[in-house]
């Protein structure tokens, strides 16, 4: 898959965001005043610079509301849905705390699980594809969950949560790579089932339908970030989980902690462009090609 | 609302032969050529004259060589559209509500007018049916000429998809897959029309049907016995010419 990077900074972005915020609402002593309003920041501008930032790959973003209307059957609509009542709930929440210095706990743990449901229906979006099987898992979800729950807890500084979590993903993350390095075997499409005549002998794309590539190839055959995908893998695994770690376990310091959000974004942004640029779809077997 | 019809009152599709299908493209222009001048938007090019022109097309052509155990290969030619899926995955993901069903026929459609182009739909499509239209941002797809089939405008012979009205080979055949008796389901039933990537579940309304089997390098011809030469020396003038330039130096042939 073509791995644009308005989607790859949308899932990064947003994840982390939803992540602090979810950390926020369940927070039993949540930061008031200008602290509470620093952190809400952060937290707001991350899940909704992300969420602008996925509607720059629309063809005709003037008409994105009509995404919230097809809740019944479509992810794509329902993560808009969950996203605006989250952003909502905790917008009230967080107003509470800075402006009435006033916790709302019953309020801040509607809107943390709003936030979750949130991410879980941004990785029903990819994982509900049954022709990317690499993502067709139940493993997507807990992947998406696990680094958004993770990433929040490091940006909200609970030290312990955090270093459960993100070693959590971590393994979350080698089993998703693991079990989607053999997906597409395992579903057993091949040329043969696409084209139907598997019983017939060996099937070879021998001319494709133009000369040039088209909008299918340039979408779904992307070959270019499987060259380096080991050594991407482990920088990804270093930044977003190793380095973090350390940093959490050594001593206290602002900077050790900045360096461990950064790093950790980095990771997951380097995650993310793996997550699409590895995903072979179906429609490369009808050009002989994944 | 993106729900699919639960069932549809009749399945409009296409029967694909693979084996009388030559490659020649036809199908391809002529869908380019009615889809961009009717229905919606039309369908654009990038760069037609310059380096690597790209477009938009409902309908690709695609060239497989298919190599038996034993034997020579075999090219089939194989024409690509929208399947008009029972099932159809691109229909349900679209946040919109512009991709839909009919329930009347069965053919799935894109409402233009309230496309976002995510292009969602493209991604759950496995067959590759879908094309964002790069000029426009939004998705296009086979209507399955749903402006000609009922265009009471048109003569009678022309209310078919445009593929299938100029296939020279006649290759391509539209029909209701619905009823058993049509001449679509009748084709499907007597050659063994199958689905492309059944293993998915999106239960295709268009099929295919296989290549007949070819004649082999040992079948004998019913006519062989009366290809038996009939003089195997010549006689008269060509005896003559025969005889007389073995005798010239470099032997005989």
């Amino acid at each position: 898959m073509h791995p644009a990077p308005s989607v790859i900074a949308f899932t990064t972005l947003s994840g982390i965001g939803f992540g602090l915020l979810f950390w926020l609402g369940f927070d039993a002593t949540p930061p008031k005043g200008m602290t509470a309003f620093i952190f809400f920041l952060i937290a707001f501008s991350l899940a909704v610079g992300g969420l602008i930032s996925s509607t720059f790959h629309l063809g005709h973003p003037e008409r994105a509301w009509r995404a919230l209307t097809q809740w019944r059957t479509s992810w794509l609509s329902r993560e808009g849905v969950c996203a605006i009542i989250a952003l909502l709930v905790m917008g009230l929440y967080a107003a509470a705390l800075i402006f009435l210095d006033s916790h709302l706990a019953l309020l801040g743990w509607i809107g943390a699980i709003l936030c979750m449901i949130t991410v879980f229906t941004t990785s029903m979006i990819y994982a509900q594809l049954a022709t990317i099987p690499r993502w067709n898992s139940n493993l997507t979800p807990a992947l998406f969950l696990s680094l958004s729950l993770g990433g929040g807890a490091l940006l909200s500084g609970r030290v312990t949560v955090a270093l459960i979590l993100l070693l959590i993903a971590g393994v979350v993350q080698l089993i998703w790579w693991k079990r989607g390095d053999t997906a597409f075997e395992d579903r057993g499409s091949t040329l043969g089932t696409a084209t139907g005549l598997a019983d017939r002998g060996t099937v070879r794309s021998m001319a494709h339908p133009h000369t040039a590539p088209n909008y299918l190839m340039r979408e779904f055959i992307f070959v270019i970030g499987r060259k380096h995908a080991l050594k991407l893998r482990i920088i990804a695994l270093v930044l977003m989980i190793g380095l973090p770690v350390l940093c959490l376990i050594l001593p206290f310091s602002h900077i050790l902690a900045a360096v461990a959000v950064l790093s950790h974004l980095a990771g997951v942004a380097v995650s993310r462009w793996l997550f699409f640029a590895e995903a072979e779809h179906t429609v490369g077997l009808y050009y002989g090609m994944r | 609302m993106t729900d699919l019809p639960t069932q549809t009152t009749r399945k409009l599709g296409l029967v694909i032969d693979l084996d009388t299908c030559v490659g020649c493209h036809a199908c391809v222009i002529s869908c380019k050529g009615w889809n961009t001048e009717n229905y919606g938007a039309p369908l654009s090019d990038q760069r037609p004259y310059g380096e690597e022109p790209m477009g938009t097309f409902l309908n690709r052509v695609h060239s497989y060589e298919v190599q038996p155990e034993t034997g020579t290969a075999q090219t089939v030619h194989f024409p690509k559209s929208c399947l008009h899926c029972e099932k159809a995955p691109c229909v349900t993901v679209c946040p919109t509500g512009a991709s839909y069903k009919r329930v009347e026929d069965g053919i799935v459609l894109v409402n233009e007018d309230s496309c976002i182009g995510c292009g969602l739909c493209a991604w759950a499509c496995p067959y590759g049916a879908r094309e964002m239209d790069q000029a426009e941002g939004v998705m296009k797809k086979c209507t399955l000429c749903v402006d000609r089939i009922y265009n009471e405008n048109l003569p009678e012979e022309d209310r078919v998809p445009a593929c299938v009205r100029t296939c020279p080979a006649g290759a391509r055949h539209f029909g209701d897959l619905s009823d058993p008796d049509s001449e679509v389901s009748q084709l499907v039933e007597n050659r063994g029309g199958f689905d492309l990537m059944p293993e998915l579940g999106t239960a295709p309304v268009n099929k295919y049907l296989p290549p007949r089997p070819k004649d082999s390098w040992d079948d004998e011809s019913l006519l062989a016995p009366f290809l038996e030469p009939v003089a195997s020396e010549p006689t008269g003038f060509l005896g003559w010419l025969d005889k007389t330039l073995d005798k010239l130096p470099g032997g005989s042939a």
